[in-house]
């Protein structure tokens, strides 16, 4: 349905092929957190890998920086429409955190658990495979808050409310639990490229 | 998430054909577009994707919240006109009424007041952040009259206040409702309004003066401004998990 005297602004020809469908390009790291920016503390900071309510691992902020550290640079997408390109992150890979904790996946779903009480799902085959960390850092630099420091997951080809601020623990689920806003109308999986915002998109 | 219920579980609608009723420009730089359309009801402060589509197929979506009541005639939004923003100039300088867009919605169920919810009732807003907390203001004057609620509403100038009119015959005719303005760049032009940016200070000396303790807050506006009055608020002791938010960031 064309939309009477409206033409647009394109994007140019590498952002037409790097924007998901109804996605547009920012120079800005727009914000979307549900209530304020959390406090928290490094010194009280810790992060677990759970098994229900059984702890399989925790580490303190000095042990988890001690960890193996990995950079990866791309595309962000977030529901809200905006997509910012080349972003740099560093962090520790899913898979070592595995390695580390000595465990391998129970579960083929996990809820990632965030210091303000947000949770979100995403299946385990999502994360491993190099395809998430914990991030630490970003643009070179130490996370700040409002974008989720000292700590948040990273799984950049989903839409990025999956990339869960603030994180504490990720407690994998026996069943693929819906977390915040995915009982609030957003998609369980969210695939950008297949615009998976909302529940019943296909 | 501990606790607390969802205030909708339901996915918003497929894109649906809206037809405009009205284009009014509510300040220099804000227009207030009704659009009717065969949406499922919504809740005050939740949003639409309004979708615009080019001869040639090219598509542009963005999101705009809802500032008229849950039932009434047509739903209202107030676009901002941004720099080179392709869908907030067509708005501001194209549309006119019987023009067709697409939107889906309602959206969002997270950043939503309903009557039942009760009060005292803190509402904060930065510039068009305005929109949602104005919904969920007509929300109140229909179905809960007279239950505490506070408005603190920064704008550049007194003429840049979007609703200011409505805000101001709210007060007038409700004494349950405090509407206090903050003016950036004019002197403040009634007694309890202030001539400068809200800052913590500033907050703390206005939830003072309200004399209630919020049982649910409500921040909207950019995300510098909603950063900083979230923040405000925890330092006043309002607890975190009564303060909502919703930032507008980016968006062109």
């Amino acid at each position: 349905m064309t939309t009477r005297g409206f033409t647009g602004r394109r994007p140019g020809a590498d952002a037409a092929r790097r924007l998901p469908p109804g996605q547009y390009q920012t120079a800005d790291f727009p914000v979307l957190s549900m209530g304020p920016t959390p406090r928290v503390d490094l010194a009280s900071w810790s992060f677990a890998l759970r098994d229900g309510p059984c702890e399989l691992a925790r580490w303190t902020w000095a042990e988890f920086e001690a960890l193996p550290r990995t950079r990866w640079r791309g595309d962000i997408h977030c529901v809200t429409k905006w997509s910012k390109f080349d972003t740099e992150w560093d962090g520790v890979m899913f898979d070592d955190l595995l390695t580390a904790a000595g465990v391998a996946a129970p579960s083929p779903f996990l809820l990632a658990r965030s210091y303000d009480d947000y949770d979100t799902n995403v299946p385990v085959a999502d994360l491993v495979g190099g395809r998430a960390m914990i991030a630490t850092r970003f643009a070179g630099a130490p996370l700040p808050a409002e974008h989720g420091g000292p700590a948040r997951l990273l799984v950049p080809h989903l839409y990025f409310w999956k990339s869960a601020k603030w994180v504490k623990s990720l407690q994998f689920t026996a069943r693929d639990e819906a977390g915040f806003w995915e009982l609030r109308g957003y998609h369980m999986y969210g695939d950008p490229w297949r615009e998976q915002r909302y529940t019943d998109d296909p | 998430m501990t606790g607390a219920t969802p205030a909708s579980s339901t996915s918003p609608s497929r894109w649906v054909t809206a037809v405009i009723g009205r284009v009014d420009h509510l300040t220099p730089r804000v227009v207030g577009v009704v659009l009717h359309a065969p949406l499922p009801p919504h809740a005050a402060g939740q949003h639409v994707d309004v979708r615009l589509t080019a001869p040639d197929g090219y598509q542009a979506q963005r999101s705009y919240s809802i500032a008229s009541a849950p039932g009434a005639d047509g739903l209202e939004l107030a676009i901002e006109r941004l720099d080179a923003g392709e869908v907030s100039s067509f708005f501001a300088d194209v549309a006119r009424p019987g023009d067709t867009v697409e939107i889906r919605g309602p959206i969002g169920g997270h950043f939503v007041w309903r009557d039942e919810d009760g009060g005292p009732l803190l509402l904060v807003a930065g510039g068009s952040g305005v929109a949602p907390l104005m919904a969920m203001l007509r929300h109140r004057r229909a179905r809960a009259r007279g239950l505490p609620a506070l408005l603190l509403y920064s704008a550049r100038t007194w003429d840049e206040l979007i609703f200011r009119d409505e805000l101001l015959a709210m007060q007038a005719d409700d004494a349950g409702f405090t509407f206090v303005a903050a003016i950036t760049r004019e002197p403040p032009r009634r007694a309890g309004d202030f001539g400068q940016r809200l800052d913590a200070e500033l907050v703390r000396r206005a939830l003072a003066r309200w004399g209630h303790a919020p049982r649910h807050a409500y921040a909207c506006g950019s995300n510098a401004f909603v950063e900083a009055m979230t923040a405000a608020l925890v330092d006043e002791g309002v607890p975190p998990r009564a303060i909502r938010a919703e930032r507008f960031g980016g968006a062109s």
